[in-house]
């Protein structure tokens, strides 16, 4: 390591700067990913690679962020006709859905230094997330335990505005919050609809126990037993017997029949890349891509776009009988890139629930905006740009983007739809997404670089200027790959001779960070953070978790068995979970779910290259093909992540029912600083910020399969 | 002297990531159907490691291509008399279990299956019996050294003294992908096997075929193949190989496998060779002498002598010039750092390969190890690991055409990091390898930096040598006779230009097509 990092900092010092470290999502799985970061950050920083083309930190991760994000955004979160959105961080989410808070066994101020002041002091991790949602610092959906249409119409009943009303209810304890009691019948997750993801296959990190608690499985593999009542939460409501079966409704769009979708009420099935238009694109490369329809979709599927065109209609048919228009109250958490920012400073934690200071909307608590919704319009509205895109543009990084001729364009280009550039098509969806971005449109890349000359007092115009006439249309993609422009949506100075390189406007133009200095910020001054002794990035292992739940053997003395670290890279086999049961994906490896192990373990074990083993733990149980190879270091287990369970996996000797993914043998384990919020730049962006679905700590048990292969 | 020239490739083995893409474009193009479900006419291997069929290298068992014997080349597995006694059995012929019993799975299940208490699920059964199958075999179930420890010193390469050095452990782990397709050798066993003359080397370009409707089905083919690169398909009962997608090729276009290929590792381009001293180079005494006796039969595309003889013996003004550009000349003779693979089979292969720096620098940087990674010279010098390796595999066991190629590579790097770093490159980092500074800014190029067009240099077939061109004029599409697309010509008379009248496609129309694409044929 010593080696690595004098090369890293000779080749720095060599090359002025062009020493990188690709970071891979891997890291955040781990629970202090956050660390991993800030160290990495911090070596490059100190290397003066950052803001450098060819070195610096290559963010190899979230690549479903999309170059054109302001267009992007503007349509996808229909901000052209509502703000704001509810958009909820996944992993808190999942963490009370699934009720995987009640198998949490340590609390949050195991972590803290000695040194620390007790800010943590007593919490369990759910006491820390129903916190994060009554400050404002993350979104909790659903927010109330009332419906927000009800209380909208309870407040007009009172004759008092909605937020006024709900901070007074709130204030009396006649209002709760839903994370303060998740396993309460009214604040269950009812209905999801699940597009372009395969939660259950591949992203529900704790499987088993989004199967138990959130459909119902019966014969769901979880082993693990529940806090007991000395680890229990303090402010989060403990019913005795947990819920199952919260959902009542699961809709998948999907063209495989994947582990969601085998586990769905309804699967509509999509249309793939080759029968449909869309545009393709990610936050790492310089280009723009179409998605053409080589063939139309065959049988019954139809494109995601016709679907959500249907479900529009059809919703809004039936709301003409069933709910009109109604006001609504949107929780909306203290938004990063915005003064929100600034609102909790200092780093110190006032909680308004205990008297440390006042409710106040937008400041010590979420805003609470009231938001009309016609819903019988809601088709109508899904097929034409709304207004409220030139009225209040869209907003990169705090950066407003205003179109003006942009939308006479499309209203030429796409047509009218009630006065309104139409959005009927797909084509015409991708037309204005390009039209209303930066980086495919020179007008409005200028435009943003003029709105962040006034509030840096830096000249930025010229870095845009080449590109003023350029205008990236769909039929451009369409011929080939755009590179696009340089645009304040992303920190890079594309030109002529030049690729893009994060974070180079800020070095080389003097654009201060965004952070709370304005520069490459190291020490970090939160409550939270200095109670964990983390005020500046250090070392820490993964988890004890061994020491924590005790060992994970099966305990049966005649059986062979060891403890091995539990990862799961990327598949050479998948893209995810995309493509692993294709016959030619499966016939170039071992036609089925593996799981890499050393030889040194093998042996240990008794088990030779391509037996069946079983992998367990509290959280459940993996069967699956074992790959003895010398390429892998003794102590490791490594299974493909989003290795999906309907392919060639076989009954379990130990749970009788069907092994596992992946993810059968993990559990999230939420690290409470990544709650933090409303703080500078450690405040919640869709997307962009907030906690990682960290499950990589994990441990199990593998041992040989004896047992009869069974189907 | 007898000048051809040759559609060779060279695959640069630094840049394979061994993500398979060649194999899946290729199987899609040209083996997705049933009787080659098992085939794989591109396959990556990780190595060490047997392969695929296992241990095709281990000629002792497989006695696939040449052997000198009383001075003479022969057939490994014996002339027309051993053939003849064989005719009806085989022994080297290898079985479904040496390649992989092919599988699918019941995807229906996941659809249709009623309500059960167990997630329903598709399981693996065999593509030759229908049945459910264990798998315990596949067609790279060695991936990134997958099994080695049980498996990979079974690898034929491992011999003469390189076993004892490579260790199966997690410090010590070794490895790089090899690309493997039909090597289109100058000398090929295979045609000179088959007791059917049903296959052949194109004299035009060099690409070695099955004749499908000559063929009748001896196998001598899939036996006398060394790299066992020629296949049998069960339904049709006729041998197939890989045609180095004679139908791109012939358009200039490169193979299925080039042009998809990730890493862009591949190469192609013409080489002009001597006709008349194939035999001698392949009959050298020494396996060691099989390299340069080979490199000997290519003729430099620019010296004046050599153009004029070419053009005497029938090769096109373009194709020379595309010889003069050609890619796979510049890597394997001028800059000498691609090698051909089992010279020691004596069939001159012509898919060379560009021995992999990345298993030497990951030694010379790997742990405990103290060496200057902006100098890895004289680790190149030390390492018998994977040096020695790589001249089984490459050089018919001859460390030093490795270590030439190896040091070229090496030094090719720190030249450009230098200029790279602003600094000027010292002129004595070419010379100490034997290279003039243009050289190995010539071989960065094409190297690092060569775009579509500078990797694949491939001349257009020329359609009109040995056809009237007059006769296939308007003859696509809807060419049945009275079709549109037929123009007429089919089943007329005779053409205005005096051509003799196309036959009208009989039986299987895909058939004749290709027949109609090969003019070897047509002559």
């Amino acid at each position: 390591m010593t080696r690595v990092a004098r090369e890293f900092a000779r080749n720095a010092e060599r090359s002025n700067g062009r020493s990188m470290i690709v970071l891979g999502a891997g890291t955040n799985h781990w629970f202090h990913s956050d660390l991993v970061y800030r160290a990495i950050l911090q070596l490059v920083a100190l290397c003066g690679c950052q803001g450098v083309n060819g070195g610096g930190w290559a963010h190899y991760v979230g690549q479903e962020k999309v170059r054109p994000i302001s267009g992007w955004s503007t349509l996808a979160f229909a901000l052209d006709w509502n703000r704001p959105p509810r958009q909820q961080a996944t992993t808190p989410f999942w963490f009370l859905a699934t009720d995987q808070f009640r198998y949490q066994r340590t609390r949050a101020d195991v972590y803290a230094t000695p040194l620390g002041k007790g800010a943590l002091d007593g919490m369990h991790v759910a006491d820390c997330n129903a916190l994060a949602a009554r400050l404002g610092w993350m979104p909790s959906y659903p927010t109330f335990d009332r419906n927000p249409l009800e209380l909208t119409r309870e407040a007009a009943e009172a004759g008092v505005e909605a937020p006024a009303y709900v901070v007074d209810r709130l204030k009396a304890g006649e209002l709760g919050f839903a994370a303060e009691d998740p396993d309460a019948p009214e604040n269950f997750p009812r209905v999801l609809t699940l597009w372009r993801a395969n939660l259950l296959g591949s992203s529900s990190k704790g499987h088993e126990y989004f199967l138990r608690h959130l459909l119902g499985v019966e014969n769901a593999a979880v082993r693990n037993t529940e806090s007991t009542p000395e680890e229990r939460p303090n402010d989060v409501v403990w019913h005795d017997e947990a819920p199952t079966g919260k959902l009542d409704l699961f809709t998948t769009i999907d063209f495989r029949m994947n582990g969601s979708a085998l586990y769905s009420d309804v699967v509509l099935p999509a249309a793939t890349w080759y029968e449909k238009h869309d545009l393709s694109s990610t936050d790492l490369h310089p280009f723009v891509h179409s998605f053409n329809q080589a063939v139309p979709p065959p049988w019954e599927s139809r494109t995601d776009f016709d679907i959500f065109g249907r479900v529009a209609e059809r919703f809004s048919e039936l709301a003409e009988t069933h709910l009109g228009t109604r006001t609504d109250l949107v929780a909306f958490p203290l938004q990063h890139d915005t003064p929100d920012e600034l609102a909790q400073p200092l780093g110190e934690v006032r909680d308004w629930r205990q008297g440390e200071c006042e409710p106040v909307p937008g400041k010590t608590m979420p805003k609470l905006v009231p938001v009309e919704r016609d819903y019988t319009a809601v088709y109508r509205k899904w097929r034409s740009l709304g207004p409220l895109t030139e009225k209040l543009g869209s907003s990169a990084k705090g950066i407003p983007l205003l179109p003006t001729v942009e939308i006479d364009e499309l209203r030429a280009g796409n047509g009218e739809i009630d006065g309104r550039p139409a959005l009927t098509r797909d084509v015409h969806m991708c037309e204005a997404i390009l039209a209303l971005s930066g980086v495919s449109n020179g007008r409005l890349a200028i435009e943003g670089f003029r709105g962040l000359e006034q509030r840096t007092g830096t000249r930025l115009v010229d870095i845009a200027e080449e590109h003023a006439d350029h205008r990236i249309t769909f039929g451009d993609t369409q011929v080939q790959p755009r590179k696009v422009i340089a645009s304040p949506e992303w920190s890079g100075m594309e030109s002529r001779d030049r690729r893009y390189s994060p974070f180079t406007i800020n070095i080389e133009r003097n654009v201060p960070f965004r952070t709370l200095t304005g520069r490459q910020q190291l020490y970090v001054e939160h409550a939270w953070m200095l109670e964990y002794g983390e005020g500046l990035p250090t070392y820490r292992p993964p988890l004890n978790v061994l020491g924590v739940v005790g060992e994970q053997l099966s305990g049966d003395p005649t059986r062979k068995e060891l403890h091995l670290r539990w990862l799961s890279p990327h598949s050479k086999w998948s893209i995810h979970s995309e493509y692993q049961d294709n016959l030619q994906m499966l016939t170039l490896f071992r036609g089925g779910p593996v799981v890499w192990m050393s030889d040194v373990d093998a042996k240990e074990i008794e088990v030779a290259d391509n037996d069946w083993v079983e992998v367990f733990n509290r959280n459940g149980v993996v069967v699956a093909r074992a790959v003895v190879s010398h390429r892998v270091p003794p102590g490791v287990g490594m299974m493909y992540h989003s290795q999906d369970r309907h392919v060639n996996v076989p009954l379990s000797e130990l749970s009788g029912t069907r092994g596992g993914t992946d993810n059968s043998v993990t559990r999230i384990s939420l690290k409470p600083t990544h709650l933090i919020g409303g703080y500078a730049q450690l405040s919640y962006g869709f997307n962009y910020y907030g906690p990682c679905g960290t499950q990589r700590d994990e441990m199990v048990a593998v041992r040989k399969f004896l047992g009869e292969v069974v189907y | 002297m007898l000048i051809r020239a040759q559609i060779a490739m060279v695959m640069n083995l630094d840049k394979c990531i061994g993500c398979h893409t060649c194999s899946v474009t290729c199987k899609n193009v040209w083996t997705n159907r049933r009787g080659t479900e098992y085939v794989w006419f591109n396959d990556v291997e990780t190595k060490p490691g047997i392969g695929y069929p296992k241990q095709w290298e281990d000629q002792d068992r497989w006695k696939g291509g040449w052997e000198l014997r009383g001075g003479k080349l022969r057939l490994r597995a014996g002339g027309r008399l051993r053939k003849l006694a064989t005719l009806f059995f085989n022994p080297e012929l290898p079985t479904l279990d040496d390649y992989y019993e092919p599988w699918t799975y019941d995807y229906e299940t996941l659809t249709t299956a009623p309500t059960s208490k167990h997630q329903p699920v598709a399981r693996p059964e065999s593509q030759v019996t229908g049945r459910p199958l264990d798998l315990q075999w596949g067609p790279n179930w060695e991936d990134d050294l997958a099994g080695a420890p049980e498996r990979a010193r079974l690898d034929p390469n491992l011999k003469d003294g390189v076993e004892e050095h490579v260790r199966m452990e997690y410090e010590k782990a070794f490895m790089f992908y090899l690309p493997r397709i039909c090597e289109h050798c100058l000398n090929p066993s295979c045609v000179a096997s088959c007791p059917s003359g049903a296959m052949y080397k194109r004299e035009e370009d060099g690409i070695v075929l099955v004749d499908q409707e000559q063929c009748r089905s001896w196998r001598m083919c899939v036996s006398g193949c060394p790299y066992k690169k020629v296949y049998f398909n069960w339904s049709t009962g006729k041998a197939e190989k890989c045609t180095l997608c004679y139908p791109r090729i012939e358009a200039g276009q490169p193979t299925i496998c080039s042009e998809t290929c990730v890493g862009k590792i591949r190469y192609l381009g013409v080489v002009l060779y001597d006709a008349d001293r194939v035999q001698e180079a392949a009959s050298v005494a020494d396996e060691k002498h099989l390299l340069p006796a080979q490199l000997s039969l290519f003729l430099d595309p620019n010296d004046p002598e050599v153009r004029e003889q070419a053009r005497r013996d029938g090769i096109a003004e373009d194709w020379l010039e595309a010889a003069s550009r050609s890619p796979v000349y510049a890597l394997a003779v001028r800059h000498k750092v691609a090698l051909p693979l089992h010279p020691e089979y004596r069939t001159l292969p012509m898919v060379w390969y560009v021995p992999p720096l990345s298993p030497v620098m990951s030694l010379v940087e790997g742990p405990g190890s103290e060496a200057d990674p902006d100098d890895v010279f004289p680790a190149i010098e030390e390492l018998r690991i994977p040096i020695e390796y790589l001249a089984n595999l490459l050089t018919a066991g001859d460390p030093e055409p490795v270590r030439v190629a190896l040091r070229r590579l090496a030094a090719m790097r720190s030249w450009t990091r230098e200029r790279n770093l602003g600094g000027e490159p010292d002129g004595a980092v070419a010379t100490s390898v034997g290279m003039e500074p243009a050289d190995i800014d010539a071989m960065f190029r094409l190297l690092a930096i060569a775009k579509y067009d500078e990797r694949y240099v491939i001349p257009q077939t020329h359609g009109e040598i040995g056809l009237n061109p007059h006769s296939m004029q308007g003859a696509c599409g809807l060419d049945f006779e009275g079709g549109p697309g037929s123009c007429g010509a089919i089943g007329k008379a005779k053409d205005p230009f005096g051509a003799e009248p196309l036959a009208a496609p009989t039986g299987g129309g895909a058939a004749s097509n290709v027949a109609f694409l090969d003019f070897r044929k047509a002559t």
